[in-house]
């Protein structure tokens, strides 16, 4: 057991924060630290500079573009990138179906579509969620039918994250009615650009629009965009659902979160001195920090059994759980910590052609867009309850 | 950056796990807590025999050389059966004590006593009105020809029942919370002016409250420099709610397999009441608790000995909030997801409801916790 770094791993640290003090563009950071949605433009010109650096991938396997670190230099890499407000990579192209597809795709499939996300020239989208399928995702509807060497996929998919930017969007889609919900589902990669497909926005409590509607209608997807074996689709998607599950606690971005909510509340008076003397306050803040620490060295607990061969069932739940309530709790705090100044909200393009910044002091612009917007926390990637069940199922045997 | 053990540390997990699992059955503790000594000689003798009273010295002072993980790892085991023997207030505490503050002839009269198992030790430290204030001493140390003479009460002395030998905080100088002016002395249990109240303990341990009326001691029994022994306790202590923390991790995971076996067993409307969700839900919370306790347990073990005490500090404090809530989380829901079971004496899931409520308020509760990290994140 051993927690220090080594003398390559404090060498590695100081190329990690003079890449990011060199690369990372202001601009990228400031939207990013904000907590405001990227830009389509902002992330991609990030991501082609990490993908320069190699660094796209990081838990690819070697052979696809990873970066063969060991848990202690992917520990670095985000917390150093998460200390800078640096984002990281969009989740649906490098850590959702990237695996999918070196897992599970066939040899054209991994040539065709893996340089492309690491090269940022497709931007993925995640077609699961369905009007009538959400935590019972296995009951959806979305058909594919076979025509010659086409599926024609009919239906409907919601909360379609940055759909509106996407080039490709992976989708299970049922292509066998007659058997057990689980049984009849495929997984396929679809081209946005194929006729048939409508994205409707759909505006968020944040007013603004990152999530979406995307409407099929006789879209003609060839057979070769299926990942695997027909009706096979829910097992790939369970594995992307456990393989999605590192990093997902997000822990560096709410380590940076605490350091916000120093500055805010060190700056903002109470009835009596600062925020940041005030009991109340202090209290609710070191119990975050605590219970964050306690996030942070389950995670690190949980690579280093993984790293040492060791296999988890479905702890890592965990960290869904935990580190998406604590990012509540800090996006609540940020807030909080405002005081009337948290009240007075309108959405980015509100502003476009209008020679004015958002009222109040300049830290105020981001904290309630981000508050709206991560209470969707809890309830994507598998609701907390659903976790629950899992763990329950899984771990508990109960 | 490494959470695994090596192959010698999983020797001395098995074997501690194998020490419980023969002798603290629930049944075989319950006799233990209902004689006169709360605990068994021979066990100690046994303890003793595996090397165990002296792992967690270094080579130094005569020990086996273990650091705070070999401690982590054998208090937690020891948890997992609730086990009575005084390893934490002898070896931990009172041992920690003399290694860390103790000249090279009280080191070489005590230290390998305690290995051998032939000496106890306890600390006194609280005080009526101290709380958790390690600093708070009323109890007085005056100059008497080349001696001293204590005065005072200390209050829930854990062990101090048994202990050969009491370390007794008490102040030689300043006012009564002043950091500096307090000093230890070692104390024979039996010293003339030593009187005692003893009693049992919720958790089914020993203590004592230590009065001390014009105790005449040597100069040889000052531990450490005089007036400046409170960064030696602050250490010692450290270590201590480390170690308290691993025995409430195994104690934590203890009673929710029991908790978990139940739901299993029990059938209400039925079915298994394991099959409510609401119950399930519940369970994971206990679970999660005690998962993220074992992360900050391991994390504190390999901290311990960090030379950067703000960090260490803070990462004492972290530790002992965290493990308190969820050692009442997880101790009163146990209860709970037992129904009236869990009410009686004489199931095993209560007394881990006790001695991890008596956990959550030693060396300092949850809120003590909470106040520290922030005053040393501030």
């Amino acid at each position: 057991m051993d927690l220090s770094f080594n003398e390559d791993d404090i060498a590695f640290q100081q190329e990690v924060r003079e890449f990011l003090a060199t690369s990372l563009p202001q601009d990228v950071k400031e939207r990013a630290d904000r907590g405001l949605h990227p830009t389509k433009e902002g992330q991609v010109r990030w991501q082609k500079i990490l993908n320069e650096k190699g660094w796209m991938a990081p838990n690819w396997p070697v052979e696809y573009g990873g970066t063969d670190w060991t848990i202690t230099q992917k520990y670095i890499v985000s917390h150093e990138m998460g200390s800078v407000a640096a984002p990281q990579p969009m989740a649906f192209g490098v850590s959702m179906v990237g695996p999918v597809i070196y897992t599970f795709g066939n040899q054209e499939q991994k040539d065709k579509y893996l340089p492309r996300i690491l090269n940022s020239e497709d931007w993925w989208c995640q077609g699961y969620s369905e009007p009538g399928s959400g935590s019972d995702l296995a009951s959806l509807q979305t058909k594919a039918v076979r025509d010659g060497d086409h599926y024609v996929v009919n239906g409907q998919k919601i909360w379609t994250s940055y759909a509106q930017h996407a080039d490709m969007i992976f989708c299970l889609v049922r292509t066998d009615s007659s058997v057990k919900a689980q049984e009849g589902i495929s997984f396929l990669l679809i081209d946005m650009k194929t006729p048939g497909i409508t994205i409707k926005p759909i505006y968020g409590l944040d007013k603004e629009n990152s999530l979406n509607e995307v409407f099929f209608d006789d879209v003609r997807v060839p057979i070769e965009n299926r990942i695997g074996e027909e009706n096979k689709g829910w097992t790939y998607a369970k594995f992307l659902l456990g393989n999605e599950r590192t990093g997902i606690a997000r822990v560096a971005r709410s380590k940076r979160q605490i350091a916000r909510v120093r500055e805010i509340a060190g700056t903002e008076k109470s009835e009596e001195g600062y925020l940041l003397e005030d009991p109340d306050f202090v209290r609710k803040l070191a119990k975050l920090e605590v219970d964050l620490m306690a996030l942070e060295y389950t995670e690190l607990r949980y690579l280093s059994m993984l790293s040492n061969g060791k296999k988890l069932s479905a702890e890592p739940s965990l960290l869904k759980i935990k580190g998406t309530e604590i990012q509540q709790r800090l996006t609540s705090l940020l807030v909080e910590s405002l005081g009337m100044y948290g009240a007075p909200y309108e959405p980015e393009r509100a502003y476009e052609g209008r020679n004015e910044t958002p009222v109040g002091p300049d830290y105020a612009n981001g904290p309630m867009a981000e508050h709206l917007y991560l209470r969707a926390a809890t309830i994507y990637g598998g609701s907390n309850e659903i976790q629950r069940n899992i763990v329950s199922k899984m771990v508990l045997g109960l | 950056m490494d959470f695994e053990l090596s192959d010698e540390q999983n020797l001395l997990k098995d074997s501690v796990e194998r020490f419980v699992k023969d002798n603290y059955s629930p049944e075989a503790r319950a006799k233990l807590t209902e004689t006169e000594l709360g605990f068994s000689r021979d066990h100690w003798k046994t303890m003793a025999e595996l090397g165990w009273l002296g792992l967690p010295f270094s080579e130094e002072v005569g020990g086996f050389g273990g650091t705070a993980v070999e401690t982590m790892i054998m208090m937690e085991s020891m948890g997992r059966g609730l086990v009575l023997e005084p390893f934490l207030t002898t070896v931990i505490l009172g041992g920690g004590l003399v290694a860390e503050g103790g000249s090279a002839e009280q080191i070489e009269s005590i230290i390998p006593e305690v290995i051998e198992g032939n000496m106890m030790l306890a600390f006194a430290y609280a005080e009526k009105q101290s709380r958790f204030n390690l600093n708070d001493v009323e109890t007085s140390a005056s100059k008497s020809g080349d001696g001293y003479v204590l005065n005072g009460h200390k209050a829930v002395v854990y062990h101090g029942t048994t202990a050969n030998k009491i370390i007794v905080s008490a102040r030689t100088s300043g006012a009564s919370k002043d950091k500096n002016g307090i000093s230890l002395f070692i104390v024979d249990n039996d010293a003339q002016g030593v009187s005692r109240r003893d009693y049992a303990t919720i958790d089914g341990q020993r203590a004592a409250d230590v009065v001390f009326e014009n105790v005449s001691v040597k100069a040889s029994a000052l531990l450490g420099e005089e007036g400046a022994a409170l960064p030696v306790i602050e250490r010692v202590v450290e270590r201590t709610i480390g170690a308290l923390c691993a025995e409430a991790v195994g104690a934590m995971e203890t009673a929710n397999e029991i908790t978990n076996e139940y739901m299993k067993q029990r059938k209400q409307f039925g079915i298994p009441i394991g099959k409510f969700q609401v119950l399930q839900h519940r369970m994971v919370d206990m679970f999660m608790e005690a998962e993220q306790s074992k992360s900050m347990s391991d994390m504190v073990a390999m901290k311990l000995e960090l030379d950067d005490a703000a960090e260490r500090s803070k990462a004492v404090s972290a530790v002992k909030a965290q493990v308190g809530q969820a050692a009442k989380f997880v101790g009163e829901q146990s209860i709970q997801l037992h129904g009236g079971m869990g009410m009686t004496d004489e199931y095993s899931i209560g007394h881990y409801f006790k001695r991890l409520t008596t956990i959550e308020m030693l060396f300092g509760n949850t809120d003590y916790h909470f106040k520290r990290f922030a005053a040393l994140s501030a």
